[in-house]
């Protein structure tokens, strides 16, 4: 039986990993090809390197850092942030990401989602979306509107919606509804979603339960979750609850309050079905 | 003398994770991209890796002029080892491209999985070993994990290629081999250290 997947993902900038609330007093924790090996160790099902370098030079330096991970390591990765075109995929994919991550950009051209996909494959494309509840299933702010002239027509919040896709790190509302979004991309190409409830992103009160179930049981793709894992117990209930494929978290694992190995444990002991050996 | 192994590149797929091991392993790999005169007969070991359609692959392998010197090279007895897609490639045809010609090496189909299941198959899963099978799984304890990721499952004719199973909607072939010709559905340079061993098997003990 397939096992569920627990993904640490680590923050990097200018070729080193910072750790912390995201975005927020960011420490430089070192090397990214140290984490890796010692997220190996402890059993980790994959790694997310998210880049948050903003400048170009930076970029070039993300190229370098996956290329030593994949010297080091024997375990799928994806690497994300700031992707913006297809040579950004291309450049990342042959320095030796197992997959790549997009949000801002396939939100400005869905095209990206099936260009990528149909030149190195589905499964190594992975769109990420971040999601914020809506009020009332209600949009209170109107830039969904100024963003109607954005390609992704068709999955518009609707009276109904309860999750908007944001862009920009979460800056811009886009006006799209998130299940629909997920279905877009899932009908262009891309082999996964990684799926970020804003909301709860950072607060360690745990998944949000009812938008990863909402979102894993439209898809037939698979459905990482992420944001708010805080307890041992949060990854039950968003395998168990949310019908995650995966759970992607971040400060929990870096700070050494659990290793992915004692999660699993845990999960095991609970009738999850995760990987131990 | 130190074995000799080529990874074959016909433009699909991450082969530097594939070398990568290899390289880790102590062992130099070449990746080679057009089949050229007798250039793979200078090989010991041969690895046909590969992400990607079954039917832009196949063409690709042509236009490289890859698919009688792979045919000629298992007919000399030498070991081959086709990973993910690279396995698919070996059988006679697949659901994924109904008009193209598999290598035809191992008897047998590529199918869809149902539509019931989330696809790809995607993540960790456990292989279970078959009684009879033999080197390749030489300090491994069955059954144990690898990293899959994969639409389709090959189905060989004969049962007795199949040489680890696992279950996934239904029990699917995982690895087959007939002769020194090996598959592996899985990604075994992804997946940690029984990906290693099995690799490391395949070129000391195959």
């Amino acid at each position: 039986m397939l096992c569920k997947r627990i993904i640490p993902c680590l923050d990097v900038k200018d070729g080193r990993v910072v750790k912390g609330v995201r975005f927020l007093k960011l420490k430089d924790a070192g090397d990214p090809v140290e984490w890796a090996k010692a997220y190996e160790a402890q059993k980790a099902d994959e790694l997310v390197f998210l880049d948050i370098t903003a400048s170009y030079e930076g970029r070039k330096t993300m190229a370098r850092v996956v290329r030593e991970v994949a010297k080091n390591i024997f375990m799928p990765f994806t690497v994300g942030g700031g992707i913006a075109g297809i040579e950004d995929v291309r450049v990342l994919l042959k320095a030796g990401a197992d997959k790549v991550s997009i949000n801002t950009a396939a939100v400005k051209d869905p095209h990206l989602i099936s260009e990528a996909a149909r030149r190195f494959g589905n499964q190594c494309i992975v769109v990420a979306i971040d999601a914020k509840r809506t009020e009332d299933g209600r949009r209170k702010t109107e830039d969904g509107k100024n963003n109607r002239n954005l390609s992704s027509a068709l999955c518009h919040v609707t009276p109904e919606s309860k999750w908007e896709v944001y862009i920009h790190g979460g800056r811009t509302a886009t006006g799209l509804d998130v299940v629909a979004w997920a279905k877009k991309a899932q009908r262009l190409g891309a082999g996964e979603i990684l799926l970020t409830s804003m909301d709860l992103d950072g607060t360690k009160d745990g998944y949000d339960i009812a938008l990863t179930a909402a979102v894993s049981k439209s898809l037939k793709i698979p459905v990482i979750a992420s944001g708010g894992a805080g307890l041992k117990a949060h990854f039950l209930d968003v395998f168990k609850k949310g019908h995650a494929d995966a759970a992607l978290a971040a400060s929990i694992f870096h700070y050494g309050e659990f290793t992915v190995a004692g999660i699993k444990k845990y999960l095991k002991s609970n009738g999850v079905n995760v990987r131990t050996s | 003398m130190p074995v000799k192994v080529a990874i074959i590149d016909y433009g699909m797929g991450n082969l530097y994770s594939v070398r990568n091991t290899f390289v880790s392993l102590g062992i130099s790999a070449d990746i080679i991209e057009k089949a050229g005169d007798d250039k793979i007969f200078s090989y010991d070991k041969l690895i046909l890796p590969g992400v990607g359609a079954f039917g832009d692959a196949m063409k690709e392998l042509k236009k490289r002029g890859f698919i009688i010197p792979i045919k000629d090279f298992v007919g000399l007895g030498r070991p081959l080892l086709g990973i993910c897609l690279g396995m698919q490639l070996l059988l006679d045809k697949s659901e994924e491209s109904r008009s193209t010609v598999g290598l035809g090496i191992i008897q047998g189909v590529v199918k869809k999985f149902s539509s019931r299941l989330k696809c790809p198959h995607m993540g960790w899963n456990a292989i279970e070993a078959r009684s009879r099978a033999g080197s390749i799984f030489k300090n491994i304890k069955s059954p144990f994990f690898a990293y899959f990721c994969h639409s389709y499952y090959a189905r060989p004719a004969k049962r007795s290629a199949v040489i680890g199973e696992t279950e996934y909607g239904i029990r699917f072939a995982s690895m087959i081999q007939a002769g020194r010709v090996y598959g592996m559905q899985f990604h075994p340079e992804k997946s940690q250290e029984m990906g290693i061993k099995l690799l490391r098997n395949f070129i000391t003990q195959c």
